[in-house]
């Protein structure tokens, strides 16, 4: 015993032999159901939306600004790199969206059993899927 | 004989009307994230909806569509409750994360910050093509 917090772990088992108790195993241990994989993305994906905003910022303050801002702005988020944060975004958006609404109704006291709280996670993932698809499908289809 | 007395809960009769833990400021912050997240679902909603609308249109359009009221009036709350909604959240996950006192402080500080500037970056922006 080296450290003092060991004296916190050992303990004697049922034979009366010194055994060190086991700790209360971390995240990393766990194979990872679904709700704490989208309990985490839902934070992710908040912290990517607010850096997002700055891309909302921008087009604004460009519509503001000039014709030529504007162009440049448009201009970006045109481009490959603009339109795959535009992809991301969408993502993020769609996801964090259905995934608040799951969270709104936990708050109001509902859907904490076993099958329904799998069942609304896998609802928010495919929610999430079919409408960035329907969004860029009408989106596409109109630019 | 009578029964013994007993508390059901710790916190005291006027601590619980008003609310607050011990941070003083308890309810309020969970109640402000679930208002604005009510909130913003249908402005979110009409966000995207504008985003793919407006994706092909001039400079003018985008002008003449920011100056009519209700997109005017949608377009600053969408702002000032995403920037209020987004400071909240950035908060929590601050205060999860960083630990070291001066760290955390800094960090809740410049995000703060960082929110409000924007937000009146966009509130000027629209007012100004809309006025």
């Amino acid at each position: 015993m080296k450290d003092v917090r060991d004296a916190l772990m050992v303990a004697r088992n049922t034979d009366g032999k010194l055994v060190r108790r086991p700790l209360s195993p971390h995240v990393q241990v766990y194979r990872w159901p679904l709700s704490m994989a989208l309990s985490i993305l839902h934070r992710i994906t908040g912290v990517a939306l607010g850096v997002g905003t700055l891309l909302m910022t921008w087009w604004l303050v460009a519509a503001a600004s000039s014709d030529a801002a504007f162009a440049t702005a448009e201009g970006f988020i045109g481009s490959p790199i603009g339109l795959l944060l535009l992809f991301g975004w969408s993502l993020a958006l769609f996801f964090h969206l259905f995934s608040g609404i799951r969270h709104l109704v936990w708050d109001a006291g509902f859907g904490f059993d076993e099958p329904a709280y799998n069942t609304s996670g896998w609802a928010v993932v495919i929610a999430t899927g079919v409408c960035t698809v329907l969004a860029w499908g009408i989106g596409l289809a109109v630019w | 004989m009578s029964e013994t007395p007993h508390l059901d809960i710790l916190r005291s009769p006027l601590g619980r009307v008003r609310g607050l833990g011990s941070a003083h400021a308890g309810s309020s912050h969970w109640w402000a994230q679930r208002l604005t997240a009510t909130a913003l679902v249908p402005l979110t909603l009409w966000f995207i909806y504008s985003v793919i609308r407006f994706s092909t249109s001039s400079h003018q359009a985008v002008h003449d569509w920011l100056s009519g009221p209700i997109p005017m009036v949608m377009m600053l709350a969408l702002v000032a409750i995403t920037f209020h909604h987004l400071q909240l959240g950035l908060q929590v996950v601050i205060e999860d994360y960083v630990h070291e006192e001066p760290a955390k402080t800094a960090s809740l500080v410049l995000s703060k910050t960082l929110c409000w500037l924007m937000a009146i970056v966009c509130v000027v922006s629209v007012l100004k093509i809309g006025l």
